[in-house]
């Protein structure tokens, strides 16, 4: 899939050039046969979806991870990046999603540590940093402390870091994710600076708007592998889409219509922090019914954690209410909650959905350790011959692949312990599901049974709140369809109708600005409009 | 709550044993470093005690089994309780006022006396459970503070309620009454002095310990929060109030500690108490893998050091504080034998169950990566 | 078991951000002067010229010293990341070790084995934590059993029998070094005997600082302004912080986060092994078993009301070993200091009512102030066994309400195992 060599401009090697990189986790190959060319003084994006490889790739770039497979080429030359030393040595300075800086030193120690051979610690590298932030209007105060910086102000020193050990290769991971529209649009002035200076970027992203804008070059990612490189003139955001989601749309469920007329949960102006900045949440309301599955679509980051937790009881919001039928159960706590008939099929399974150094029927009873069968003597004692019963039910009717109920959670793969945080959680009967990204980590076959559970679910009458960014996921199982952007709801879609294309697009915020023809289907605009925000958003945006 | 299988258990003495092993090499070396008969310490501290012994090693170990499982309450909810010491210093003072007294007859005294040093004990430990909860000091540092603290507030109420009884040179609390006192069992054939009734407390303790961990609604909640404090949230815990709960807790416990002492022995609070239990507590329960029937045995194991070394200056000439360093040694190479065994425990059963499943139909890996 | 533990606590602090003003060392000076002055005036009031005379300052020196080197080490220690709550079983390592080398060989040698024993307890602690990753505060807890151990195990293995010593105590030890500026320490003495205000106090405390000033001390000071020289001046001492603030982002621009980590500890274990040496070599002139009294824990005190900076310990070590000489001295000096915090409390009362409108913690203080200055009036002394007590009790009201203030190194106590950032 690499460009072919005769088409570049002879003389210039490529800044970077990968070649069949491939890369194997227990039970996972994150890369496969990786092949691009980056040339220099270029802005390249890669793009591709949540869990797509695009992560590992850049640390493999950054020598924090070894290819097992493939050639990397800097600069016409092989190299071997064994770890972060050598990829700085080679001219590759990575700034993370995830700042690596260091709270309560000054943007200067955090600028030099390691590189204090360079300009020393003092005037000399005080000036050295001044002068960078000038020619690429950074705008940094070395002597400011990073605990008070915002998080724009955060990005643009673990740029300058890069720049001051002499990077002319750099590699920005999701470097969007937690800036505002105004933030973003001086990020890509300052990378059109560091190419005017010869600099080669790559880009990192799965806004596909954004990544039209600033780059000149564009490789598709899609489950590990590189589906291709294409140029951004020659091609739209829903083109970029299909190539991004694949284009074999999932056909959606023929079955019939389960959704009742009687309201199970209800959801009605959520707001939730806005403070300084932009609220995580803001005026979220929503109804779902006996029997529906309303999925909300959206790239993660964008809000749709806080609504769980705020539904569940973890989070108080700012306002708003959440009704359970006609209850409200806005002030409840989390056990109320989950005792009154809401299941909660956790994003992070392994910090909210298990105990992994528990056995199984310790895990089936977590969540419910007030309810039948997990107790005896009036709620006092634990049933632990009741709940290995049942746990050995769960296991046989959810199909977990054990060899018993005593090993560890840890030790089950991701499928099979999230089938068995499902099967738990509907052997409560539930009124309501609260299934995040249900799917995510997940192998294939256990994937298609867990969708056959949720469909389950739906045939019993409950109400289903599906959060997913799995396109297929969403439009298999949903029977509404809404779409999350910077915490408003801004889009439904009925998912008989609706393309992955429209959907992309709409979560990624593409919306009418990608060009050629776009009809919107039903419903009201499909990205809000983009309202400049001149406060800078405050740290909770941040989530890791 | 681990099923008994011949791997589970050999695992869990392989560490303990190991350890012993490295204590007993470490130690041997330093002996022999310093010129001193190391032949001779083995032998006076491995030999199998006299009957007379054999009772200080079961009361020395009911005291410190005490003390353990206070600690390993803490342990089990990932809290650090390092103030048993200061803990069972203000129990036992206030239990020895209250009990000297004598308020009450016989042995409704001594019970409520249980309850006075309990009560204290969980006070005492609360102020450090309150400052981690509504502060978020951490419970080390507190904990720590109030050992020392501890000791000077008891120092000055004790001056204050001190009396020298009638031909002693110390000064000491009102004794406890006769019927307060307790003889003791005389379980040990050949032996004149007694085993401190209080073993039952002990007992008692270590089945509460035991039932209300393993087998409670209450126990689960607060094991989960110690496992997983996000897990424990999402699943219902209000772990603030666990917190204090399970500190108020670690620390009645720990006001016990000083009861078979008073109770068997001293029947008074005077200048003689002992210190250090507590930091012993915190080893023991390690050794003992904060298991009810573990500790028990480290907490005999620790005894049983303690009194045989006490001869060592005489038989051997070497100072009898060198168990110090077999203990201090055991605690390192238990804890870090521990968690090698513990990674290669959780290796060897996740190769397990991939190769349990492999032989079922395969499922295909997933092409998602590190998350993105 | 983690030395973090919990994070409960941290959830429910609220999240005010700290007003940074820079406080240079005008400012410090300003507030030196000022303590000076109401020391003066309560002095005057209460008519306890012992408070601050030369004598209880000089006193109140030579405790603050083992102090600080103990809270030193634990600086070092937590700059690094590494909590080390085993100070107090190297110190104790360290008394033994001056004892030893100091009656063989005399005082200097006293200095020199003293830290070498540190350094090993050091030594231990950092293989536990930094190789095999042991819960550091087991390990601390680990090391005080085994430091008091090895000391009274080699205490009766060395010294009886030794003319002069004995299983529990070393022989003498010949004393280190002392200096005294002879003409200034009388003339200010002269200045001192005066009681005029502020001026005698100014110069009760210039006399303290050159008089009967051990070598020691001095090299202490010195170790002060090399550590603070060290640790915020160069790049050694950028890497070493680094490591206790982020180590995952040291480790990725190339910081051996493990080297640095492991030295820190070893270092850490010699400050407290010197602070021993100074309890037997200059305060004892042996070594003695029980020495230590906790010091360690002191120190550990000392660092955190410091918050964590050379300075601050500093302060910290001088207060506490104030008033750990002037409970020796008799208990009409802490007295006197009754009325001045039923002064500061009623003060800090009346203006959270009348400024902050505050009204619940304003009567609080209201109160208590009240509560203090009623005892004032009602005793004479206060009972010696609690002004021991005084260094817990200060640092634990500063971890209650000062704990926004506390910068601790971000990543102190986490376990860290190379590569684990990624």
């Amino acid at each position: 899939m690499t460009q072919p060599a005769a088409q570049q401009p002879t003389g210039a090697a490529p800044a970077v050039e990968l070649e069949g990189i491939t890369k194997r986790f227990p039970g996972v190959v994150a890369n496969k046969d990786i092949a691009f060319t980056v040339k220099r003084g270029t802005v390249h994006a890669i793009v591709g979806e949540n869990g797509a490889g695009k992560s590992t790739l850049m640390k493999i770039l950054y020598g924090v991870q070894r290819p097992d497979e493939g050639t990397i080429k800097v600069n016409g030359q092989v190299v071997e990046l064994h770890s972060p030393s050598d990829a700085i040595n080679a001219g590759i300075g990575m700034v993370f999603q995830h700042f690596m800086l260091a709270d309560n030193l000054t943007v200067l120690e955090n600028v030099v540590l390691g590189a204090e051979k360079l300009h020393g610690i003092g005037d000399a590298a005080r000036q050295e940093i001044v002068k960078i932030s000038d020619s690429y209007k950074l705008g940094v105060d070395p002597d400011a402390l990073v605990a008070d910086l915002g998080v724009g102000a955060r990005q643009r020193i673990e740029i300058l870091k890069v720049l001051y050990r002499g990077a002319k290769i750099l590699i920005l991971d999701e470097p969007t994710a937690v800036l505002v529209p105004q933030e973003v649009d001086e990020l890509f002035d300052q990378l059109a600076e560091l190419k005017d200076e010869g600099l080669t970027v790559l880009f990192i992203s799965h806004k596909l708007d954004e990544v039209l804008k600033v780059a000149d070059a564009i490789t598709v990612i899609r489950r590990g592998t590189t589906i291709d490189t294409v140029d951004p003139t020659s091609v739209n955001a829903r083109q970029l889409a299909e190539l991004m989601v694949g284009s074999e749309l999932p056909s959606p469920t023929t079955e019939e219509s389960t959704v009742t007329d009687r309201v199970l949960l209800r959801v009605e102006r959520l707001v939730l922090g806005g403070g300084t900045g932009r609220p995580v949440l803001d005026d979220i309301s929503f109804t779902i019914h006996a029997g529906e599955v309303l999925g909300i679509a959206g790239v993660e980051g964008n809000g749709q954690a806080e609504i769980v937790e705020v539904i569940m009881g973890m989070r108080e919001p700012t306002s708003g209410e959440v009704y359970l039928g006609d209850q409200d159960i806005s002030d409840w706590h989390v056990r109320q909650i989950r005792e009154a008939g809401v299941g909660y099929i956790p994003e992070d399974r392994h910090r909210h959905g298990l105990l992994l150094e528990a056995p199984l029927w310790e895990n089936r009873i977590l969540g419910h350790q007030t309810e039948e069968p997990n107790i005896e003597a009036g709620g006092f004692l634990i049933d632990a011959k009741d709940a290995k019963a049942d746990t050995e039910r769960i296991v046989k009717e959810y199909d977990v692949r054990t060899p018993s109920i005593f090993v560890t959670a840890g030790s089950l793969s991701g499928g099979n312990q999230q089938k068995l945080i499902i099967g738990r959680e509907m052997s409560h009967h539930p009124k309501v599901l609260i299934a995040a990204h249900p799917t995510r980590g997940v192998d294939v076959g256990a994937q298609s049974s867990i969708w056959d559970h949720i469909r389950a679910a739906r045939r019993e009458g409950l109400a289903v709140l599906l959060i997913s960014a799995d396109l297929e996921e969403l439009i298999g199982l949903s029977d509404t369809i809404q779409v999350i952007l910077r915490g408003k709801l801004t889009g439904e879609f009925d998912p008989d109708t609706v393309t992955a294309e429209d959907l992309g697009a709409a979560m990624t915020g593409a919306g009418d600005k990608s060009g050629a023809g776009d009809e919107t289907d039903a419903g009201p605009a499909t990205a809000s409009p983009r309202h400049t925000d001149p406060t800078p958003t405050d740290a909770t945006e941040e989530r890791s | 709550m681990s099923r008994l299988n011949p791997r589970r258990i050999a695992l869990a003495l392989a560490a303990p044993v190991l350890a012993l092993v490295v204590a007993f090499i470490v130690t041997s070396i330093i002996l022999l470093l310093f010129g001193d008969p190391v032949g001779d310490v083995w032998k006076t501290i491995l030999t199998w005690p006299r009957p007379r012994q054999q009772v200080q090693v079961i009361n020395a170990a009911t005291v410190y089994y005490i003390s353990a499982i206070a600690v390993a309450i803490g342990f089990r909810m990932n809290l650090f309780n390092i103030g048993v010491d200061g803990q069972y210093r203000v129990a036992v003072f206030a239990a020895a006022v209250f009990a000297g007294q004598a308020w009450l007859p016989g042995i409704l005294n001594v019970l409520v006396a249980l309850v006075v040093a309990m009560v204290t004990g969980g006070l005492w430990a609360g102020i450090a459970a309150y400052l981690k909860v509504k502060r978020g000091v951490s419970e080390v540092i507190s904990t720590i503070m109030l050992n020392a603290i501890a000791t000077g507030v008891v120092s000055w109420l004790f001056a204050k309620v001190a009396v020298r009884p009638e031909g002693s040179n110390v000064v000491q609390t009102k004794d406890i009454p006769e019927s307060s006192r307790l003889e003791g069992f005389a379980l040990i054939p050949g032996a004149t002095n007694r085993v401190y009734s209080m073993i039952l407390l002990a007992i008692v303790v270590g089945f509460l310990y035991w039932f209300i961990l393993g087998k409670t609604r209450f126990g689960y909640d607060l094991r989960a929060t110690g496992r997983s404090e996000t897990a424990a949230v999402a699943s219902g815990v209000n772990v603030p109030r666990m917190v204090m709960t399970a500190m108020i807790a670690s620390g009645a416990v720990g006001g016990l500690v000083g009861m078979p002492l008073l109770f068997g022995q001293d029947f008074n609070y005077g200048t003689t108490i002992q210190s250090g239990l507590g930091f012993a507590g915190i080893g023991i329960a390690l050794l003992g893998r904060n298991n009810a029937v573990g500790i028990a045995f480290a907490a005999v194991l620790w005894a049983f050091l303690d009194i045989q070394s006490n001869a060592l200056q005489i038989q051997a000439g070497v100072a009898q504080e060198i168990v110090f360093i077999i203990q201090g040694v055991i605690l390192f190479a238990v804890v870090i034998a521990y968690e090698l065994i513990r990674r290669a425990d959780k290796r060897i059963e996740q190769n397990r169950v991939a190769k349990e499943l492999a032989s079922a139909p395969k499922a295909q890996p997933t092409t998602e990566g590190a998350p993105a | 078991m983690s030395a973090a533990g919990l994070e409960v606590g941290a959830k429910t602090v609220a999240d005010r951000p700290a007003k940074r003003r820079r406080f240079g060392a005008r400012e410090w000076l300003i507030v030196v002067a000022a303590a000076l002055a109401i020391l003066s005036i309560l002095r005057i009031v209460t008519d306890t010229p012992d408070i601050d005379s030369s004598g209880a300052l000089i006193a109140g020196l030579a405790a603050a010293v083992p102090i600080a080197l103990a809270g030193l080490g634990g600086l070092w220690s937590e700059r690094a990341g590494v909590v080390n709550i085993g100070l107090e079983g190297m110190m104790i390592l360290g008394t033994w070790g001056a004892g030893f080398c100091g009656y063989q060989w005399g005082p200097w040698a006293g200095v020199a084995g003293a830290i070498v024993m540190g350094m090993i307890g050091g030594l231990i602690h950092a293989v536990a934590t930094v190789i095999f990753g042991v819960d550091q505060i087991v390990s601390g807890v680990a090391i005080n059993i085994i430091g008091l151990g090895v000391a009274k195990y080699l205490a009766v293995r060395f010294f009886t029998g030794v003319p002069g010593g004995g299983p529990t105590q070393s022989p003498q030890i010949d004393s280190l070094p002392n200096f005294t500026v002879a003409p200034l320490s009388d003339a200010l003495g002269n200045l001192e005997g005066k009681g005029w205000f502020f001026i005698s106090d100014l110069a009760a405390v210039l006399r303290a600082l050159c008089t009967n000033l051990s070598v020691l001390t001095i090299l202490t000071v010195l170790l002060f302004v090399g550590t603070w020289w060290l640790l915020w001046r160069t790049p050694f001492g950028l890497r070493l912080r680094s490591c206790g603030e982020s180590p995952v982002a040291a480790e990725t621009l190339g910081v051996n986060v493990i080297r640095y980590k492991f030295l820190a500890v070893v270092l850490s274990g010699g400050f407290a092994g010197l602070g021993g040496g100074f309890l037997a070599l200059v305060a004892a002139h042996i070594y003695r078993d029980g020495q230590t009294a906790g010091r360690g824990y002191i120190g550990l005190a000392a660092m955190i009301f410091g918050n964590w900076r050379p300075g601050g310990l500093l302060a910290g070590a001088g207060l506490f070993g104030y008033t750990d000489a002037v409970q020796l001295r008799g208990g009409g000096n802490v007295h006197a200091f009754l009325l001045l915090f039923a002064v500061i409390l009623v003060a800090v009362g009346v203006w959270q009512i009348v400024r902050n409108r505050r009204l619940v913690q304003g009567i609080l203080a209201l109160v208590v102030g009240g509560l203090v200055a009623w005892w004032f009036f009602g005793s004479d002394a206060v009972p010696p066994e609690l002004t021991g007590t005084t260094p817990y009790v200060v640092t634990l009201l500063v971890l209650a309400f000062a704990s926004q203030r506390l910068r601790m190194p971000a990543a102190d106590g986490k376990i860290y195992r190379k590569g684990e950032g990624h």
